[in-house]
């Protein structure tokens, strides 16, 4: 039964994915590649559990290896993109009286 | 916290997700989507590290510290113009971290048949993901020759990879156990399919092979999120995995190729294109410059040069003094011009090109007669007309930005050697266009410093 929910779990924020990217401009591609990329840093959660867990010192330092590669993938994929997100500014935004 | 709590932490991070993802559509609202969507990562995370299970901090604490280090200084210091090797950089982080999870969940002792082959497959996904990017990687930094390697047997080797990986698995099945040779004959010839996989992709393709991987990352997490039984890592990872298949889609369309002609057949190695001869036009910069002054309507066509040239300053204070000379302005930008998506417009904005000037392909050919000068900086293939007109053409049937049809065209070229895929290009004999050789940056600074006097 666990896995049936899952599995309908799965299905659902697949539709939601597939709805929430096709409608978005050409110009953020990549910014939303790299938004995107930031978030499958999500798999640091199941990295934290295995390396806080103390089962036995392998599977810690496999944890705290995934824990390390994740973080790149977490901070990196975060920061970039704002970077590249602070870059796009729309004509004479910030001068008063600007046309929109 | 109760697992319940923590649960229901993940709900909230779940729904900053999908929010973060809505926002970073639009311009306007894009930087507060990324916002919200780190906020429900801190959310995730911190509940997390009140799990019960989780008893000593000592490992965490010095593994997150180091990555986190390593990801904010890169992120930092990175060009702009090294933006696709580093984006496939993180994608591969993210493999390796989802292989490393579900490797470590076989230490949990949970070995119902199902958690085995969720495991197995974030090991697989994880692992082509991670090798996949590296070599991704390697081509797109120019580390390693970025054309496209195919060999005779190579569907024939892919096959035998695929199938003694598949064994493997099947064998692990039988017996799981943490020190199972099979689980290392998995591990070992997922990576290998990696490498094999995006060995025969190369050069104007290399758009797809990122967000593929970029899907594949997500699709990893997912499997983890199988393996250890966690709802936010298969929220999560298959709604970028949904992403990553989108763009991929759009690519391919924008190339007009299927996926599986892009993952298994090697650029142009199907078709020989008609031969174009014809005489070319050279034009100095003094002329183009007598052009440009008069024009009323001017139309960049940016390309994977312009990054190489670096030349996305010059054009961009080339473009405003266009504007204060009267004339109308905007970018026209294909969608698989660069090596990932978008490529473009995220270099045009850090010249602080205005987003609204950005316009895309089918938005300027419909008016591409009524623009005076078409100018093409270092784009080959998305401009080709060959692509309409010539049915031997390995790139027939893509949809291209129409410059030919514009009043003037000027071409940006270091030398008249073919272009990336090796095609030919008729637009370079055409009547109206006008060959501007040299290095992009300096041909755009000497007309800007026409311009100046």
């Amino acid at each position: 039964m666990e896995a049936v929910l899952l599995g309908l779990v799965l299905m659902l924020s697949i539709f939601l994915g597939f709805e929430l990217i096709s409608k978005v401009p050409a110009t953020l591609h990549t910014p939303l590649m790299s938004g995107a990329n930031a978030i499958s840093g999500i798999t640091i959660v199941g990295a934290l559990i295995s390396a806080g867990a103390e089962i036995n010192e392998y599977a810690t330092l496999l944890g705290a290896l995934a824990v390390m590669f994740a973080a790149v993938n977490v901070v990196g994929g975060y920061l970039v993109t704002n970077r590249m997100l602070s870059m796009f500014k729309k004509k004479e935004n910030d001068q008063p009286g600007a046309r929109k | 916290m109760s697992i319940e709590l923590i649960n229901i932490w993940y709900v909230v991070a779940a729904a900053l997700f999908v929010f973060g993802l809505k926002q970073l559509g639009s311009p306007a609202t894009a930087v507060r989507g990324n916002m919200l969507s780190s906020l429900g990562m801190l959310i995730a995370v911190a509940a997390t590290l009140f799990n019960s299970e989780i008893v000593s901090f000592q490992w965490i604490v010095i593994a997150a510290l180091i990555g986190g280090l390593v990801g904010a200084v890169v992120a930092q210091k990175i060009a702009m113009t090294s933006m696709p090797e580093m984006v496939a950089l993180f994608n591969g982080s993210g493999g390796i971290a989802s292989l490393l999870v579900g490797w470590a969940a076989l230490y949990s002792g949970d070995t119902s048949t199902f958690t085995d082959i969720t495991i197995l497959v974030s090991v697989v996904i994880g692992g082509i993901t991670f090798s996949g990017s590296i070599l991704a990687w390697g081509k797109l930094s120019e580390v390693m020759n970025s054309a496209a390697i195919v060999f005779g047997a190579q569907r024939f080797v892919n096959a035998m990879i695929l199938i003694a990986l598949i064994g493997c698995g099947v064998m692990f099945c039988q017996d799981p156990s943490v020190d199972s040779p099979y689980l290392y004959g998995v591990i070992v010839l997922s990576l290998v399919f990696g490498v094999m996989a995006v060995l025969p992709i190369g050069g104007a393709d290399m758009p797809v092979v990122i967000s593929l991987l970029n899907s594949y990352s997500g699709l990893a997490a997912c499997a983890a999120g199988f393996a250890i039984n966690n709802n936010i890592l298969i929220v999560a990872g298959s709604m970028v995995g949904a992403a990553g298949i989108i763009l991929t889609n759009i690519m391919c369309k924008a190339m007009n190729r299927s996926l599986g002609n892009v993952l298994f057949s090697g650029f142009g190695a199907v078709k020989q294109a008609s031969k174009v001869e014809g005489e070319v036009k050279p034009i100095n910069t003094e002329d183009a410059f007598l052009i440009l002054e008069a024009a009323q309507s001017v139309s960049f066509v940016p390309g994977y040069g312009m990054a190489v040239a670096q030349a996305q300053h010059v054009v961009r204070e080339l473009g405003e003094m266009l504007e204060a000379n009267g004339a109308e302005v905007t970018y026209a930008i294909h969608p698989v011009a660069g090596r990932m998506p978008g490529h473009m417009n995220v270099l045009l904005a850090e010249a602080n090109v205005p987003y609204d000037q950005l316009v895309e392909m089918e938005d300027i050919n419909p008016r591409i007669d009524n623009v005076d000068v078409a100018v093409v900086i270092g784009a080959n293939d998305v401009v080709n007309p060959a692509a309409r007109n010539d049915e031997n053409s390995p790139i027939y049937g893509m949809p291209i930005i129409n410059v030919d049809q514009a009043r003037t065209v000027f071409v940006l070229k270091r030398s008249m050697a073919s272009g990336f895929s090796g095609v030919d290009n008729p637009l370079f004999f055409g009547e109206n266009t006008r060959m501007l050789f040299g290095d992009a940056k300096d041909s755009i600074s000497s007309v800007v410093a026409e311009f100046k006097t």
